[in-house]
């Protein structure tokens, strides 16, 4: 956008939208809203803290575990699924149920089943992330050029260098961008894991700085989370603009 | 005339052995019958075009002797072995180019050695000097979406003899590449097939350009498709690439077909 012939940066309108929150804030109308600035100085002095450091942790380590696990398995599922007709007609019911699925729902099943601990947060973090990775994999896979696939076989290439060699890169664009998707819902994933079993990391902290109306606190750490969710995201669309250049010409 | 003709009912073609045959091919797509007991030879070291109108299946017929499609019956045999798939003995050269479009000129051009476990220094040489020998030369680098469409069949063309296999086979190679690319290519496939020593196999659907670049045309007829009739132009390659197109035969023979198949084409 141009203003009186100046072109603004991108996300400029963030400036008008702290703005305003900063005013509401100073206002005092309701506890609930801290002013902005009393919130980014609460920032600096939570990410000081250690509950703060630990929690960070543990949550990057359970949502590096989750999507570590989504990526490893819901690619080859989506690529075997878009290849093969009848693991795919096995597949695919359960794959659209569960991307449709409110799995919050399903969360408290997990913590019966495999306890109040890291383990039941990392496998919710997965389930939010797979099955979009393994949907766009499939659909990768699907709108591959026959040709190229007929190309290989043509100078004897294996089941694996057809896997590893084509099917693979000729789907990456559709599968980084199911990866970007699903990085996110296991963000979404992650989060809501530790706020139902909130015994560790983020949930954590959420109980307690609710619990003792501590919003700026609360906000804060808001902030933290949106903004890590934010770069993730943009540094995996920056990746698929990486390859975006062949996507169009398969 | 001055062409012979032969019927289907398979004459050995004096002064040369049958690099590649095809023995009663039937082939059966569900219930439709794409192609019925067809029998064919292809004399090594020339170029033998399946010539057809569109729907006769004659990318059918070059897929099975490429061993990527089965027949329903019949047989194809390759220096007399039975094809049983794809073997480092053909080669494709494909219609759409089947270029990797996330990898270079080189890498794509060294694919087929590379399938066929070359290691990588010994499989760029190879790649290196054919890529030399279709004109390009300074675009190894280069990825298929910054070169035209006559520069990328370049690259698939390298890419097929690069794997030196006996026969190659090349599926409309020419169709996807404008008119004077396509004239250009027609004149250097001319000299390849005298300078390689290999048997070329050779689909098309443009008369003109069959009967410019064959040393033999199979007419293919449709619905069953079965080879209609043989055509040998007989000498008048020998009078240079520019003389091709103005001489008598070369002329009779296209309109010679042209009335064969009229009759075929909706």
């Amino acid at each position: 956008m141009t203003v009186f012939g100046y072109r603004l940066p991108g996300m400029s309108s963030l400036l008008i939208w702290g703005l305003l929150w900063e005013v509401v804030g100073q206002l005092d109308l309701t506890f609930f809203i801290p002013a902005l600035s009393e919130v980014i100085s609460t920032l600096f002095t939570v990410i000081q803290t250690s509950a703060f450091q630990v929690a960070l942790a543990e949550t990057a380590y359970a949502f590096l575990a989750g999507v570590f696990f989504a990526i490893v398995i819901g690619i080859p599922i989506g690529i075997l699924m878009g290849k093969n007709r009848l693991i795919d007609e096995m597949l695919l019911p359960w794959v659209n149920v569960f991307l449709s699925a409110p799995l919050t729902a399903l969360v408290p099943v997990l913590m019966v089943l495999f306890g109040f601990g890291m383990k039941s947060i990392i496998i919710t973090t997965t389930l939010f992330a797979i099955w979009i990775i393994i949907l766009n994999a499939r659909a990768g896979v699907k709108q591959i050029n026959r040709s190229l696939v007929e190309m290989a076989r043509s100078f004897g290439a294996s089941p694996v260098d057809a896997f590893t060699k084509i099917y693979f890169w000729a789907a990456l664009p559709e599968i980084l961008g199911g990866v970007r998707i699903g990085v996110i819902r296991a963000v979404k994933g992650v989060i809501i894991g530790q706020l139902l079993i909130s015994i560790v990391g983020f949930g954590a902290l959420f109980e307690l700085y609710s619990a003792n109306f501590l919003m700026s606190h609360f906000w804060a750490v808001l902030i933290v989370l949106f903004a890590l969710a934010f770069t993730i995201s943009e540094f995996l669309a920056y990746l698929e603009r990486r390859v975006s250049y062949y996507a169009a010409k398969r | 005339m001055a062409m012979s003709q032969i019927k289907p009912a398979l004459v050995a073609v004096p002064g040369s052995d049958i690099a590649v045959s095809t023995r009663n091919i039937t082939k059966f797509y569900g219930y439709v019958e794409a192609l019925r007991d067809l029998s064919l030879e292809f004399p090594r070291g020339q170029l033998t075009s399946l010539l057809g109108p569109s729907g006769c299946g004659k990318t059918t017929l070059l897929k099975i002797i490429g061993g990527l499609l089965e027949p329903t019956s019949g047989e194809v045999e390759v220096n007399g072995q039975t094809v049983t798939g794809p073997g480092p003995d053909r080669a494709f050269v494909f219609q759409d180019f089947a270029l990797l479009p996330w990898a270079s000129v080189m890498r794509n051009v060294a694919f087929g050695l590379e399938m066929r476990g070359v290691g990588r220094s010994e499989r760029e040489d190879i790649a290196a000097r054919y890529i030399k020998e279709v004109g390009l030369a300074g675009f190894e680098k280069a990825y298929p979406h910054q070169l035209s469409g006559g520069m990328r069949q370049r690259v698939g063309l390298a890419r097929a003899l690069s794997v030196d296999a006996q026969v190659l086979l090349m599926d409309e190679p020419f169709s996807a590449v404008d008119e004077q690319t396509r004239r250009k290519f027609q004149e250097d496939l001319l000299s390849l097939v005298q300078n390689e020593n290999k048997t070329f196999i050779f689909v098309t659907h443009s008369i003109e350009e069959a009967v410019y670049v064959s040393d033999q045309i199979a007419i293919l007829l449709p619905r069953p498709s079965r080879v209609s009739e043989i055509i040998r132009p007989s000498n008048f390659r020998e009078k240079g690439v520019d003389n091709i197109r103005r001489d008598p035969e070369y002329l009779d023979i296209v309109d010679q077909i042209w009335s064969s198949l009229r009759s075929y084409v909706e």
